[in-house]
């Protein structure tokens, strides 16, 4: 991960004029991509069918389904669980959102031209990403030990009281949070770097000219030049946020009592799907998981003609 | 970083539809019927016998055992080649589910209570009866309540290849150091309750506790409810035994002892986990089973660990439990695989088993090995509490209610919600969960 990453980031997108399914080249294109088709639509396409399909079933232990209708998802709207799990899941991905802006601003301290251990940072940041997340996990879980804890030895030096971070309702998911936006930081920074890479320096030079403070150019020409990048990592941070499952799994542990109220919507799907064995009714949970990002997505394309330039 | 390209917009929406896809990825695995009959066709392998089979283990520790006795199996059928595969614990039951579901279950594999029930009622383990009708194999020879926890519909599909009960683990140092006596073996519900207090009195400025509450049902609060003339599953298991005034007692004996402050709370329990609060040396005495003595081994308080049986309530009581070996019903090879799940029950097997330390060899009489590994400790305890040991409460789909009494009980025993409120909301929701199961 080092400076050499160069992209073009700025280039608009293409509106690359209509093509028949059959061009003049006949099946040929069609052979090139079929390997990867074919991988795609047995692992991604037909499973998402599948569980389309046993979402409204119910499901024996050892498979067999019978037809249900739409009992799981009735079931699944009046179930409190699910609503505890969303509020938790959108609690969640709104602190690791909060990476974003704080990730804007680390890359442009990193992009400082002429900034001694420049890559050095960079790996720095960027380590907890390569990290297991299920070492970071450990890692974590013992500096949030409320009696045994270096996070509240700290607290405590200061003279603050700090709370059991993993075993108190409410707290769990802030902590959890916590490590989400650390371990995602570096993803974002260095998207963002190699955006920033891409401003032209003579925009700088024109607004330094016209007499803009850094704290100007920052405003006025590194983020809205920015947009684009910052919009890929809103997308994809928004994302695996909806997807937290093994960050917690691991921080909170499978007997943890604070559990019911702190489960994100993925470890309810595997709560529902895999320890209580009710896989027709996970397969709605994840039905519900899949459309609710779809449309989350679909609206971030939306609004971004309004603010990302291209 | 490559997917830095011209089009940002379309490689995030490719990288967001693979992502998504993950979701349903996990929940794709879908499964075939299940297969096979519950028949009870047995006849003894000839010594000729040519085949090859798989056993299914979760115990990588247990593995130079195994192989030990697979000598001993070699010898009498020297035809038979048997590979064994460990799977770990954490990933053992998940797997053996799918491989359930797809009609590839190992040859003979292990089965634990709670899950052994869905696998007899979903028909996919041949029963042990021909095997003792043909006199090859007596129940009797292993405890009781165990060889009952591996029948389904009165029928018997395995016996117990080991076993484990439960005591109290004490660290003298501690009781030395707050000048409290070392109770007598023969004790009572109050004794327990006033030396943990007296100690975690006179040690808490060291952050020492005399008892750790009950945050795990086999062994603590299970106990504590045999113990007070309770069950957990009542009628033949179609009904949950936690509103009764019994199991309520057993319940609010851990409530009392985190209040009485002779245990840490829930919260610091959940952070730190009692063992760890017992082998750091912060811990005076720790429920547990006859295992634990492996996770002894090395730790720094070994030296002055000692064990007693667990106190009596209205009468004396723990929870037993042990693994068994079970041949798939749907096998190809079933006589070989019948002739190992024999060999393996068998004396010599288990003699050879417990001399090797790993586990307590459930065969009666076969136990000297266990007792030796650990002269220094009353292991005996383990043994003794047999006479009084009831088996694991299980049903068809335990999972189900076991995550329901974790995600519950822990506001009763921190005081959240009075106990017998907890009880009566949990006893609901679980006779639900076990009456689907019927």
């Amino acid at each position: 991960m080092s400076g050499t990453v160069t992209s073009d980031v700025l280039a608009p997108a293409g509106s690359a004029p209509r093509r028949r399914l059959l061009g003049r080249d006949g099946l040929w294109p069609w052979a090139f991509v079929a390997p990867l088709a074919a991988g795609i639509g047995v692992f991604f396409v037909w499973p998402i069918l599948q569980t389309a399909y046993y979402s409204f079933t119910s499901w024996g232990v050892f498979g067999g389904s019978t037809f249900t209708g739409v009992e799981n998802y009735v079931r699944l709207v009046a179930d409190p669980q699910l609503w505890t799990a969303l509020g938790n899941t959108l609690l969640y991905t709104g602190v690791v959102l909060l990476g974003v802006p704080l990730a804007v601003w680390l890359a442009s301290l990193l992009n400082t031209p002429g900034l001694r251990f420049a890559s050095f940072y960079r790996v720095l940041f960027f380590l907890p990403y390569v990290a297991m997340p299920t070492a970071i996990a450990m890692v974590w879980r013992i500096i949030f030990n409320g009696d045994f804890g270096v996070l509240n030895y700290v607290l405590g030096l200061v003279g603050i009281q700090g709370p059991y971070w993993i075993s108190t309702p409410g707290v769990a998911v802030l902590a959890v949070a916590i490590v989400g936006l650390w371990s995602s930081l570096g993803f974002a920074m260095i998207i963002l770097a190699a955006g920033l890479k891409n401003i032209p320096a003579e925009l700088y030079e024109a607004a330094e000219l016209d007499g803009a403070s850094p704290s100007r150019q920052f405003r006025s020409v590194t983020v809205p030049l920015l947009t684009p990048s910052i919009f890929f990592v809103l997308i994809i941070t928004i994302i695996s946020s909806f997807q937290l499952f093994d960050l917690q799994f691991a921080i909170l542990g499978s007997t943890n009592p604070v559990l019911p109220k702190s489960l994100s919507l993925v470890y309810f799907f595997y709560q529902q799907g895999f320890v209580a064995n009710d896989k027709g009714y996970a397969a709605s949970i994840a039905m519900f998981i899949f459309v609710l990002i779809g449309i989350v997505t679909l609206v971030q394309f939306r609004l971004q003609r309004r603010w990302v330039q291209s | 970083m490559t997917f830095l390209t011209p089009r940002p917009r379309r490689r995030a929406l490719a990288l967001g539809g693979l992502a998504t896809g993950l979701v349903l990825v996990l929940a794709g695995c879908s499964g075939g019927s299940s297969g096979g009959g519950g028949s009870a066709e047995y006849e003894a392998a000839p010594s000729d016998l040519e085949a090859s089979i798989t056993y299914g283990v979760w115990d990588q520790a247990q593995v130079p055992a195994i192989e030990a006795n697979l000598e001993g199996f070699a010898e009498e059928y020297p035809g038979i080649d048997v590979t064994v595969n460990v799977t770990p614990y954490a990933d053992y039951f998940t797997k053996l589910q799918t491989q359930g579901s797809s009609d590839s279950l190992p040859d003979l594999f292990w089965l634990n209570g709670p899950n052994f029930q869905l696998y007899a009622s979903n028909d996919l383990l041949e029963p042990v009866t021909g095997a003792v009708d043909a006199g090859d194999l007596d129940p009797a020879d292993y405890p009781e309540a165990l060889v009952d926890l591996y029948q389904y519909d009165d029928v018997q599909y395995g016996v117990p290849k080991d076993f484990d009960t439960i005591g109290v683990w004490i660290n003298e140092a501690l009781f030395e150091e707050a000048g409290v006596p070392v109770p007598e073996g023969d004790w009572t519900w109050e004794e327990f309750q006033d030396t943990a207090v007296q100690i975690s009195d006179a040690l808490g400025d060291q952050g020492v506790y005399g008892g750790a509450g009950g945050m795990d049902g086999q062994t603590t609060y299970y106990d504590t409810i045999l113990q007070a003339g309770g069950e957990v599953l009542v009628d033949d298991g179609t009904a949950s035994g936690y509103d009764s005034p019994e199991a309520q007692a057993g319940l609010e004996f851990w409530t009392d002892l985190i209040e009485s402050g002779g245990s840490p709370s829930i919260e610091q329990l959940t952070d730190t986990t009692a063992d760890q609060w017992f082998t750091s040396g912060k811990l005076a005495m720790y429920w547990a089973g006859s295992w634990f003595h492996a996770a002894l081994e090395g730790a720094p308080v070994d030296d002055t660990v000692d064990v007693l049986p667990l106190p009596t309530g209205e009468e004396q009581a723990t929870v037993i439990h042990g693994v068994s070996n079970v041949v798939a019903a749907g096998s190809d090879e079933k006589q070989a695989a019948q002739a190992l799940q024999v060999y393996l029950a068998g004396q010599e097997a288990q003699q050879q088993q417990g001399d090797m330390g790993a586990i307590i060899p459930a065969y009666t009489g076969t136990q000297q090995g266990f007792l030796d590994s650990a002269p220094d400790k009353d292991l005996q305890v383990f043994l003794d509490a047999v006479d009084y040991a009831q088996p694991l409460p299980v049903s068809k789909n335990s999972a189900a209610w076991n995550a329901l009494e974790t995600s519950d009980l822990p506001a009763a025993f921190s005081g959240d919600r009075p106990v017998a409120e907890v009880s009566a909301d949990l006893a609901e929701q679980m006779t639900a969960l076990l009456q689907q199961e019927q």
